[in-house]
């Protein structure tokens, strides 16, 4: 495991990087520190910002200057090891893999020499913890995704992908969880909604959650969304 | 009490401090793109500091009264037209029932904000009424203003029932004192605006050689920038590697570099998270000089250590703090005496000042 770093970001944040690679040990890192931070306030601290490898401390320097925030940080990551984590939560996801609601499909397959068949059941199989939330409401990074299937971002972003969209970025596979523009490989597509503001939990998927893809057949993708429509 | 929107302008959006709190659901913060603005704004009219009130872009909104209301415009140098005459922006103005107010256009700067006594009155939405456009919440309805749409406004401040009854003078704020406009002069390098910034999160993704020419670099504002992001056109920034970064957090001022070398400045409306590295971020303190920056504007970035930009942070704090006291206190007092013909006079006789109004003998 590679040594704790306290990252500069700016005059009122700074970010606590555990490692630079996607493992469950270095996530399981960061949410420790969150909780610790959640359960004795350091004051002056505003936001909590949990991702892969690193926790995102926003503060007021009017309360909280940079160097006292980093002697007290240097002195809590010795009490990481022994902060409990809840037990695990598997979440259905259900997919419509390729043509209009995976228009990269094709794109992913090909770059690893392999039928689209082949990437749907790769990418099916596993339950992917959820290490964070980021980029828009809702939107889960996962991690646990075969590396048979992974493939560089697009160039050049896509102006708009829709909501739902399952996608790869490197090593890593998502959900959109509202239409967005971006430059994911766009593979699939789940009729549920992984944030709705008119429902009491506005957003779906927890951070420590995981989730496992079910591939479904277009029919089953628009029965499900009308579905959800007439709720 | 509400206003009528006569014409909405052309992106004018309902906005407080920002909806904090949900980031780790990635839900992002929005709010006002220049808090200083905002905050002298809702000063001049006696509103507390979070207060929902208008941001608009360039051509900003009409706006019609119902009854009679306290209103001040303040962000960069907007063109305030009451029932078409000019009038006196960072200074609170009555506006009678029936009248008009437009922000017709920017002489400086690029967003105007428009503070009316009470506040908008839109639903809070996970603790904010700032409008995020994106998600379609809050402000009115999660979206823009359109023509015709009526916003009501809160109670009447204290201070507005005062200054309409004639009982208080109206408030002002000099602008060789407003640290904002005096921080866009200071700033003014010719034909550029200097930003300062601090290196980091990812300055160790790019060359030294890069990292160094940062500092002093000179970047254009694209014309695709929004309140999501400033795009910028210059130098390209070379990267030491090539690997991919694992996403991580991201704050309004963060300066990422995507692949082709042009950075982006992710302002008021970013993505909590981002993948692409952050070389360095704006300071604070030079955020709302930036949110007045328009597409064309040329920025020079002038990197400084942490501890310097939060020496400048407590100061500009400050400072916004003592120039709504001084608001506060000046509209308390009877001087100075702002009926025309009036010259006023701080004198000191035997080390004791003396405030002396003199007016004409008729």
């Amino acid at each position: 495991m590679e040594a704790m770093r306290i990252l500069t970001v700016g005059d009122c944040a700074v970010s606590v990087e555990f490692g630079q690679e996607i493992s469950l040990e270095i996530n399981h890192k960061v949410m420790a520190l969150k909780m610790v931070l959640e359960r004795e306030p350091i004051r002056g601290i505003v936001e909590l910002i949990p991702t892969y490898c690193s926790l995102l401390i926003q503060y007021d320097p009017m309360d909280l200057r940079y160097g006292q925030l980093r002697d007290r940080l240097e002195a809590l990551v010795t009490q990481l090891d022994e902060v409990e984590m809840p037990p695990k939560q598997v979440v259905e996801i259900p997919v419509a893999y390729g043509g209009e609601y995976g228009p990269d499909l094709g794109e992913v397959a090909r770059a690893h020499n392999i039928s689209e068949e082949e990437v749907i059941k790769l990418h099916s199989e596993p339950e992917y913890p959820i290490y964070m939330l980021g980029f828009v409401a809702g939107f889960p990074y996962l991690g646990g995704m075969n590396k048979a299937i992974a493939t560089p971002r697009k160039k050049s972003p896509r102006l708009k992908i829709e909501a739902g969209s399952v996608g790869i970025a490197g090593e890593q596979t998502g959900i959109y969880s509202v239409e967005s523009p971006g430059g994911w490989q766009i593979i699939g597509r789940t009729p549920l909604k992984l944030y709705d503001v008119n429902r009491n939990e506005p957003v779906l998927l927890k951070a420590g959650q995981y989730i496992k893809f079910k591939p479904i057949t277009k029919e089953e993708f628009r029965t499900m969304e009308n579905e959800h429509k007439g709720n | 009490m509400s206003i009528k929107v006569i014409n909405s302008g052309l992106m004018t959006t309902i906005q407080d401090k920002g909806r904090m709190g949900y980031q780790a659901s990635g839900m992002q913060v929005s709010g006002d793109m220049d808090r200083y603005s905002a905050s002298i704004a809702n000063a001049l009219v006696g509103n507390e500091d979070d207060a929902p009130l208008l941001e608009c872009t360039y051509l900003g909104p009409e706006l019609e009264a119902s009854e009679d209301v306290l209103v001040a415009v303040t962000g960069g140098e907007p063109k305030v037209l009451v029932d078409n005459k000019p009038v006196h922006a960072y200074e609170s103005l009555i506006l009678h029932k029936g009248q008009h107010i437009k922000v017709a256009s920017m002489e400086e700067g690029t967003r105007a904000y428009i503070a009316i006594d009470g506040g908008i009155d839109v639903p809070l939405v996970l603790g904010s009424h700032s409008t995020n456009l994106k998600l379609g919440i809050g402000g009115a309805e999660g979206s823009k203003l359109y023509n015709g749409e009526v916003l009501n406004t809160g109670r009447p401040t204290d201070l507005a029932n005062a200054i309409i009854s004639g009982k208080s003078h109206i408030r002002h704020t000099d602008h060789e004192y407003m640290a904002h406009h005096h921080l866009w002069q200071e700033n003014n390098h010719g034909d550029s605006h200097e930003v300062r910034i601090v290196l980091g999160p990812q300055d160790d993704y790019f060359t030294p050689e890069a990292v160094k020419a940062l500092d002093g670099a000179v970047y254009t504002i694209s014309n695709e920038s929004d309140r999501m992001g400033y795009r910028l056109e210059g130098e390209v920034i070379q990267r030491a590697t090539q690997r991919d970064m694992i996403t991580d957090g991201i704050v309004f001022g963060s300066i990422q570099v995507p692949p082709n070398g042009q950075p982006i400045i992710m302002m008021a409306d970013h993505q909590t998270t981002g993948g692409y590295p952050k070389i360095a971020t704006v300071i604070s303190a030079d955020l709302p000089l930036l949110a007045q920056c328009s597409p064309g504007s040329k920025i020079s970035f002038k990197v400084i250590s942490v501890e310097e930009a939060q020496d400048i942070y407590i100061k500009f704090r400050q400072a916004l703090k003592e120039q709504i006291a001084l608001m506060d206190k000046e509209s308390k007092e009877e001087w100075p005496d702002r009926r025309p013909g009036v010259i006023n006079y701080n004198l000191k006789i035997d080390g004791q000042l003396f405030q002396v109004s003199v007016e004409e003998i008729k």
